[in-house]
């Protein structure tokens, strides 16, 4: 299983030979990329930040997860770090297993769980300022006063 | 061995409350009984500025999530973290 933070660009191919296997009927490939845009708001480019050690833990105990609820042959799960520009790829996210349905559920699962539990955070640098964008609040609900910088 | 050696443990901010801190790691003295909860009040008394992020607060523990009223042990490391925006 190839779980990895790093802030090197993230290469597909090889996160594809981590999961191939002669039993897949079908390998799943996710890639989560840097939009130019923002709740209105032109991106600049974004900056996403980790605690290294633990987001790989828990990137391993949610592919392990997943592996066993949906049957998944192996999966691989890479986050990248640093200033990323537009259509760059942050997250990438393979999963190879017997059949597609399970493939697409798998991946699914991988990317919302991911985005829950493990520590990385992003922020965006825009023409005119930058946030931390931190939970559901950075999504158009009100912070807690203070909380923005 | 020195009963008096202060204990302490390691403390790691991230994102946001590290740019509010100024400081991403600092040590912190810990005493007997000493919870998640009471390091992070004694934290934020000496360091004001992290208050508006307490609610919002997550902690790990040796790189667990933990709760407030885990207890803690010299030597770790505890990390607060903010809501997690990573993926994409």
């Amino acid at each position: 299983m190839l779980i990895r933070v790093t802030d090197q660009v993230l290469n597909t191919q090889e996160a594809i030979a981590a999961v191939e296997s002669p039993a897949a009927g079908a390998v799943n490939v996710f890639l989560g990329v840097v939009r130019d845009n923002s709740l209105g708001r032109r991106v600049g480019f974004l900056e996403y930040e980790a605690y290294p050690s633990m987001a790989e833990k828990v990137m391993r105990e949610i592919a392990e997860e997943a592996k066993t609820r949906f049957g998944l042959i192996d999966c691989a799960v890479l986050h990248r770090t640093g200033k990323l520009a537009i259509g760059e790829t942050s997250l990438l996210i393979t999963v190879s297993c017997g059949h597609r349905a399970e493939s697409f559920e798998g991946g699914h699962w991988l990317v919302n769980e991911i985005k829950k539990r493990v520590p990385v955070w992003k922020k965006e640098v825009w023409e005119d300022g930058e946030e931390w964008i931190e939970g559901p609040e950075s999504l158009g609900m009100q912070p807690p006063a203070g909380m923005r910088a | 061995m020195g009963y008096n050696a202060q204990v302490t443990i390691t403390i790691l901010l991230f994102a946001s409350v590290a740019a509010a801190a100024g400081i991403r790691r600092l040590e912190m003295p810990i005493e007997p009984g000493d919870t998640v909860g009471s390091v992070r009040d004694r934290l934020v008394a000496c360091r004001p500025e992290l208050a508006p992020f307490v609610p919002n607060l997550m902690y790990a523990l040796d790189e667990e999530y933990v709760k407030d009223a885990d207890p803690v042990r010299g030597g770790a490391t505890l990390a607060l973290i903010p809501p997690v925006s990573g993926g994409c």
